[in-house]
């Protein structure tokens, strides 16, 4: 049971998220879902590579046992890069939409006839 | 160095320049910009066209001669457990690879006099080869990793693009809806990844399609993987980013953009019948004599989901008046249409008419890509002439734009299947094939066919046709690089009309045959048989 609390949490995370990216109604809020999700898909990677009692996977200064796997690791941080560079862009247009419409409020936005 | 080794030096590296040429490109444009903007706009057409040439020797190479080509990042030993990636290119690759090279040196000459009067021109060039480079990515890549990484640097860069008309309070929500469900989609994917890393302890697609073993967890990662690249491609419950993001983005970008769907719509090929391959005919139940087999019900699923594409697609076209929103809901319903026939080849995989109905699928992909990347040409043309986006307000264009107005016929009766055009050749097929699996899907897909031609009637007659317009008086034919640009594709789409068969023996059957036989695919990597 208590090797799976980091898959639960995975699952939380990400049912959370997708709860969030549809039911609210707030850009900002959808954003936080975004990031939830995507801290549930690296939490999943992380733990994919993990086991129990392994150190840091440094070859060249390795105490010597189990190392857990470099790979999954890899993943992640490549993975948290495009995050961060999704994030920013999410946000940079959250902030031209507040300047065009005075309003972060999903109902409210692009609803103007057509020009 | 004669001539012979270094096209031959350059035929071997071609998968990894394909990417590396527009992406060193993307990141020279802006220094180039400081100097002067016309050197800027040689320099993005040369990139495309020397990616466009390299494309050219590739696919030749792999299409016509038969080879795939690997190209290793990483450790050249292919036997001992490295960690590397892998560029492999089969028949498939190759051919999708054309569609992108084709529209990306289109809408780089199309952009010389489209963007012209905007500001920002060396950011919009350097997005517009990092799109070309991540869609390339896209489709080269032999690794899934690397092919979510591509899909980010693709989605990323056009989300960008789709909102360039910040001065537009549609364009950003368009961008913003766009990155909402490309992120998610693209997440799903990762999730899906690491769940066959978890099992399999590979990335590479060759090596995960030879030990997949179809158990409860790949169910769950084939259901992750096509939910999320479906969600990419546009197919109808997924489907209301395509109409906002083709219809607010400069028509310059909208082209691209469909190269990027397409390559989409690519990997969810790659996945169903190369990653899975091995476990379609698989029987999954037994009920009384009839055994359910893993093809039959994936093939059913997609037949359904290409039946409502198209029709959502078609009817949602009919009562639409923005012109670009009207051309994105026929390019919906096109998707459905590629859906359909690789549907039915799946579920009919393996006989005769499988085999044809896969290929007009295949054929179909290159068709639509040219078709309705013409008409959001001509649309884009319009917008640029009379600065006008809604079909009430234009009226008796062809007198002032008479190639456009050709053009606008070309792609009129390519997109609605008429010959003889090119949509004519893989429509005829598609029909065909999927008469005899069942002639309702035949009647359904020629009637739409049927209605998407009412749609582009209309437009047609109330755009071109009709009385004079005083405002219109001084309208002015567009510039020559839009016009080469337009002229371009419909070449294309003539040309392929003329001969289909020559385009079908020589360029789709491989294609086809690369995605209903995955042997191959797999044998030049994991080696053996």
């Amino acid at each position: 049971m208590i090797y799976n609390i980091p898959f639960i949490a995975v699952a939380a995370l990400i049912m959370i998220g997708l709860y969030a990216v549809i039911f609210k109604r707030n850009l900002i809020k959808m954003v936080i879902g975004i990031t939830l999700i995507e801290s549930g898909v690296n939490l999943f990677l992380i733990t994919l590579g993990y086991r129990e009692g392994s150190t840091a996977p440094i070859y060249t200064n390795s105490p010597g046992g189990v190392m857990s796997l470099p790979v999954p690791q890899a993943l992640t941080l490549t993975s948290i890069v495009i995050g961060v560079a999704v994030l920013a862009l999410m946000l940079s247009l959250i902030i031209h939409i507040y300047r065009h419409y005075g309003t972060l409020d999903v109902r409210k936005i692009g609803r103007e006839d057509e020009e | 160095m004669n001539i012979e080794h270094l096209s031959q030096t350059l035929l071997t590296h071609s998968p990894a320049l394909i990417v590396a040429v527009p992406l060193l490109g993307a990141f020279l444009t802006p220094l180039i910009s400081r100097i002067n903007d016309k050197l800027r706009n040689v320099f993005v057409i040369l990139t495309a066209g020397l990616t466009g040439f390299l494309v050219l020797l590739l696919s030749y190479d792999v299409l016509i001669n038969g080879n795939i080509h690997t190209y290793i990042f990483g450790s050249q030993d292919i036997g001992s457990p490295v960690v590397r990636i892998l560029f492999e290119v089969d028949g498939m690759n190759a051919f999708m690879i054309i569609i992108g090279a084709i529209l990306v040196f289109v809408a780089v000459v199309y952009s010389w006099a489209f963007m012209k009067e905007n500001t920002g021109l060396d950011k919009y060039y350097t997005l517009i080869l990092l799109m070309a480079a991540g869609m390339f990515g896209m489709m080269l890549t032999g690794d899934m990793f690397n092919f979510f990484v591509f899909l980010e640097i693709t989605s990323i860069s056009s989300c960008a693009l789709i909102a360039f008309w910040t001065n537009k309070g549609k364009a950003v929500e368009a961008g913003f809806k766009y990155i909402v469900i490309s992120t998610i989609g693209a997440l799903f994917i990762l999730l899906a990844i690491a769940i066959l890393y978890g099992q399999y302890n590979a990335l590479n697609m060759a090596v995960l399609a030879d030990s997949i073993q179809y158990t409860f967890l790949d169910k769950i990662a084939f259901v992750l993987l096509i939910a999320g690249l479906a969600m990419k491609a546009g197919i109808v419950p997924m489907h209301m980013w395509l109409p906002d993001a083709y219809g607010r983005a400069p028509s310059s970008v909208t082209i691209v953009l469909i190269g990027t769907t397409q390559a989409s719509l690519y990997a969810l090929f790659r996945v169903c019948f190369t990653i899975y391959g091995n476990s379609l005919t698989a029987p999954l139940k037994q009920i009384g004599s009839v055994t359910i087999t893993l093809n039959g019900l994936l093939g059913t699923f997609i037949v359904m989901l290409a039946i409502i594409t198209i029709i959502v697609g078609v009817f949602m076209a009919l009562k639409q008046t923005n012109f670009k929103r009207i051309i994105a809901f026929a390019a919906i319903a096109e998707i459905g249409y590629i859906f359909l026939a690789v549907g039915a080849g799946l579920w009919a995989l393996g006989s005769d008419h499988g085999m044809m109905a896969l290929k007009g699928g295949v054929f179909h992909i290159i068709n639509d890509a040219l078709d309705v990347g013409l008409l959001f040409l001509v649309a884009g043309a319009i917008y640029y002439a009379t600065k006008e986006t809604s079909l009430n307000r234009m009226g008796g264009l062809a007198r002032n734009m008479k190639y456009t107005t050709i053009f606008f016929l070309i792609g009129l009766l390519a997109v609605s299947g008429m010959p003889p055009m090119n949509g004519f050749a893989s429509k005829l097929l598609i029909y065909e094939s999927i008469y005899l699996i069942n002639p309702i899907l035949a009647i359904v897909a020629i009637l739409c066919s049927i209605l998407l031609l009412a749609v582009f009637v209309k437009v047609f007659y109330s755009a071109f046709l009709g009385p004079k317009i005083p405002r219109f008086n001084d309208v002015k034919e567009v510039p020559k690089s839009m016009l080469i640009a337009m002229g371009l594709i419909a070449c294309v789409i003539i040309f392929f009309g003329l001969f289909p068969d020559l385009i079908v023996n020589n360029i789709v059957e491989p294609a086809a045959n690369a995605l209903a036989n995955n042997s191959n695919y797999i044998s030049q990597i994991v080696g053996g048989s």
